[in-house]
C-alpha cells in the first residue's frame, strides 16, 4: 500500500468539469459525486480527468450507480490508457457518513483513493478545494472508524493550459462574462499593456522608496538590477542593422504571401475556361511559372 | 476561406459555455497527440433559437491498426448514453480537430463536416492549433461550410461545370464563425480561486522575439502546397491541350470523310458509312477540380496565418526598438 506524500496535483480542467456537473445536477440533489482519473507517481498524485457518476442520497441510505462508473471508466480508458482511477470527488464542504461508504467502494477500485471536496456552495466564503486520504483509526477489535487526513492541493498546468486559462481569466472582468477570441495584433497590444502596468507598479514602488516612504528591501533591489541588466547593451549601429534585416525578412514574407494569394485568385478566375473551346495556351500557367521561379 | 468583411456581421457567433470545453481540448492534445498526429473529438451542446451553444465535448481514441474491430459508432453511442444520465447535453453539434501548422483543409474534413452539417445546420468544426497556442495566444477557430458548398456536396457533383454553376471559389468554401466564451458565475469564482492559489507566473510567450522557426516551418508547408498546386495546373493544362488536339483530330477526320464521300459520289460509289466518332476518339478524363479548390483554400489559410504572424512580429520588433532607443 503506497502512501502518498501530502501533495495532490490537480489540473484546472478537473475542477472546471466538477463545477459544470454541479450546475447540471438533478432536482433535489444537494451534491454530485464522481470518479477522479489520473496518474500516480512515486511521491505524488496527478489528477488529470474526471467524470460524474449518478447517485441518490437520502437521510439513511446512499445508492451509487457502479455499473455506470465502470462503463465510463472503460470508455475513458480507450482514449487515454494511462489514466487510472485514483479516487473520487464530491461537491460540498463537509464529509458525511455517506462519504465514508462511498469511499469504501472506491477503495475496492483503487489503492488508497483520494477524496476531493469542492465547495461549490461557497460555505466558507470561497470555493475551497480540499483533498483527503482515509486512514483507519480507533481501538482495534472494538470501535474502528475512518479518519480523513487532509492533503495539500497544488494546481499544475501544461504550458498550453496556462495560456488557455489566461484567456478564460479575461471573462471575469467583462460584465456579461463573455469574451471573444481576439486577433493577433490586439493580443500583442494587450500583453504590452500588461507589461506597462507592471512597470508602472514597479516605478511607483521605487518612487516611494526614494521618497523614504517605504523602507528599501535589498532583495527587491537586486531583482530590479537584474531587470535593468536584461536589456542588452548593443551599439546603436549593430542594433539598427539587426532590426532592419529582421524587418526586411518579415516584409518580404508578407509580400510573397500577398503574391501567392493574388496568384491563386488569378488562377481561379482564369481556369473556368472549359476546354470545350480551343483555349489559348493557358496564361495562368505562364504567369505562375514566371512569378514563382523554382530551382 | 474567411467570409468577406461585409458579411462578418451576419455570421452569428457560436457560444462556448463554460471553460471545460476549451480546457478539455487542450488537455486532449497535450496528452494524446504528440507529434504531427491529429486528435479528434465530438462537441456536444444545444441549438437555442438558431444560436449554437457548445457545452461539453469528449475525445475520440486514436485509430491504431491493432483494434481494427474497434467500433467508433458504438463508442459514441455509449458515451452519449452515459452522459445523458448525468444531464450533459447529448446533442451532437459538431466536432473538433487539432491541426499541424494550420493544415486542415482536406477532403476528409469536408466530408465529415458535410455529414454533420447535413444533420444539424448549425454545426461547426473547431480547429485547435496547439503550436500557435504554445506561442502565446489560444488559437481556436470555428468553421462551417457555406451553403453553396453544401449544395455541391449534396449533388456530389465535383466536376468543373458543377463548381462553375455554383460559383464557388476557394474563398467561399468555409465561413469562419466567431467564438464567444461564456462563463457562469460559479466558474468565475473558480477562476478567481485559481488566480489566488496558482503559483505559476503567466508566461509571456507572446512577447518573445525568437519565433523564426515557426515561420520557417509555415513557409515550408506553403511551398509544398504551391508545388502541389502547380502540379495540378500542369495536369489540367495537359488535359486541355489533349482535348483541343483531339478536337482538331476529330475535325480533320470529319473533313477527310466528307472529302472522300464527295469523291466517291462523283465516282458513283456508295458513300462510306458514318462511323461513330465518339467511339473512335474517346475524350480524355477531365481532372477533378475539387482538389484544386481544396489546395487553393489551404494555401489561402497558410497565407493568412503567415500574415498574422508577421504583423505580430513587426509590432514586437518596433517595441524592442523603442526599448533600445530609450537606453542609448
Amino acid at each position: 500500500m503506497s502512501v502518498y506524500g501530502p501533495v495532490v496535483k490537480i489540473h484546472p480542467v478537473v475542477v472546471a468539469s466538477i463545477v459544470d456537473s454541479y450546475e447540471r445536477r438533478n432536482e433535489g440533489a444537494s451534491r454530485v459525486i464522481g470518479t477522479l482519473l489520473g496518474t500516480i507517481d512515486k511521491h505524488s498524485v496527478e489528477v488529470t480527468n474526471c467524470f460524474s457518476v449518478p447517485h441518490n442520497e437520502s437521510e439513511d441510505e446512499v445508492a451509487v450507480d457502479m455499473e455506470f462508473a465502470k462503463n465510463m471508466y472503460e470508455l475513458h480508458r480507450k482514449v487515454s490508457p494511462s489514466e487510472v482511477i485514483i479516487g473520487w470527488y464530491a461537491t460540498g464542504y463537509d464529509i458525511t457518513e455517506h462519504s465514508v461508504l462511498i469511499h469504501e467502494y472506491y477503495s475496492r477500485e483503487a489503492q488508497n483513493p483520494i477524496h476531493l471536496t469542492v465547495d461549490t456552495a461557497l460555505q466558507s466564503g470561497k470555493m475551497s478545494v480540499r483533498a483527503y486520504l482515509s486512514a483507519p483509526m480507533g481501538v482495534p477489535g472494538k470501535t474502528v472508524g475512518v479518519m480523513f487526513t487532509p492533503l495539500s492541493v497544488k494546481y499544475v498546468y501544461y504550458d498550453t493550459e496556462c495560456i488557455g486559462i489566461e484567456l478564460l481569466q479575461k471573462t471575469r472582468t467583462s460584465p456579461s462574462r463573455t469574451n471573444g477570441l481576439t486577433s493577433d495584433l490586439t493580443q500583442v497590444a494587450g500583453s504590452a499593456a500588461q507589461t506597462q502596468e507592471m512597470l508602472s507598479t514597479v516605478l511607483a514602488y521605487i518612487e516611494d522608496v526614494l521618497a523614504g516612504k517605504v523602507t528599501a528591501d535589498n532583495s527587491v533591489g537586486r531583482y530590479l538590477m537584474d531587470l535593468v541588466d536584461k536589456v542588452p547593451m548593443i551599439p546603436a549601429e549593430d542594433f539598427e542593422t539587426m532590426l532592419n534585416s529582421n524587418i526586411n525578412d518579415l516584409l518580404m514574407v508578407t509580400y510573397l504571401t500577398n503574391l501567392t494569394q493574388t496568384q491563386i485568385a488569378l488562377n481561379e478566375k482564369l481556369s473556368p475556361f472549359l476546354p470545350t473551346r480551343p483555349s489559348p495556351y493557358p496564361s495562368s500557367f505562364i504567369l505562375f511559372k514566371l512569378l514563382m521561379p523554382k530551382a | 476561406m474567411l467570409a468577406q468583411h461585409s458579411t462578418v456581421s451576419l455570421v452569428r457567433p457560436c457560444f462556448l459555455s463554460g471553460s471545460q470545453v476549451v480546457l478539455k481540448i487542450i488537455k486532449h492534445y497535450q496528452e494524446e497527440g504528440q507529434g504531427s498526429e491529429v486528435v479528434q473529438g465530438v462537441l456536444l451542446g444545444l441549438v437555442v433559437e438558431d444560436r449554437l451553444e457548445i457545452t461539453n465535448c469528449f475525445p475520440f481514441p486514436q485509430h491504431t491498426e491493432e483494434d481494427a474491430d474497434f467500433d467508433e459508432v458504438q463508442y459514441q453511442m455509449e458515451m452519449m448514453r452515459s452522459l445523458r444520465h448525468v444531464n450533459i447535453d447529448h446533442l451532437h453539434v459538431g466536432w473538433y480537430q487539432s491541426t499541424f501548422y494550420g493544415s486542415f483543409v482536406s477532403r476528409a474534413l469536408l466530408d465529415s463536416q458535410f455529414s454533420y452539417q447535413h444533420a444539424i445546420e448549425e454545426s461547426v468544426v473547431l480547429i485547435y492549433d496547439p503550436i500557435k497556442t504554445a506561442q502565446g495566444s489560444l488559437s481556436l477557430k470555428a468553421y462551417r461550410l457555406t451553403p453553396k458548398l453544401m449544395e455541391i456536396c449534396k449533388e456530389k457533383d465535383f466536376s468543373a461545370e458543377g463548381l462553375k454553376k455554383a460559383a464557388v471559389g476557394y474563398e467561399n468554401m468555409f465561413e469562419e464563425v466567431p467564438i464567444v466564451i461564456k462563463n457562469s458565475h460559479l466558474i468565475s469564482v473558480l477562476l478567481w480561486e485559481l488566480e489566488e492559489k496558482s503559483t505559476v507566473p503567466s508566461k509571456h510567450e507572446l512577447l518573445s522575439l525568437s519565433s523564426s522557426s515557426h515561420l520557417e516551418k509555415s513557409l515550408q508547408m506553403l511551398m509544398d502546397r504551391v508545388d502541389d498546386m502547380s502540379q495540378d495546373i500542369v495536369k489540367f493544362n495537359t488535359f486541355s491541350r489533349n482535348t483541343s488536339k483531339q478536337q482538331q483530330q476529330k475535325h480533320q477526320y470529319i473533313q477527310r470523310r466528307q472529302q472522300e464521300n464527295t469523291q466517291r459520289q462523283s465516282r458513283g460509289e456508295p458513300p462510306l458509312p458514318e462511323e461513330d466518332i465518339s467511339k473512335m476518339f474517346k475524350p480524355p478524363q477531365p481532372p477533378p477540380r475539387m482538389d484544386t479548390l481544396l489546395i487553393a483554400g489551404q494555401i489561402n489559410t497558410y497565407c493568412q496565418t503567415v500574415k498574422e504572424f508577421t504583423s505580430q512580429n513587426l509590432g514586437k520588433l518596433f517595441m524592442a526598438e523603442a526599448l533600445q532607443g530609450h537606453n542609448s
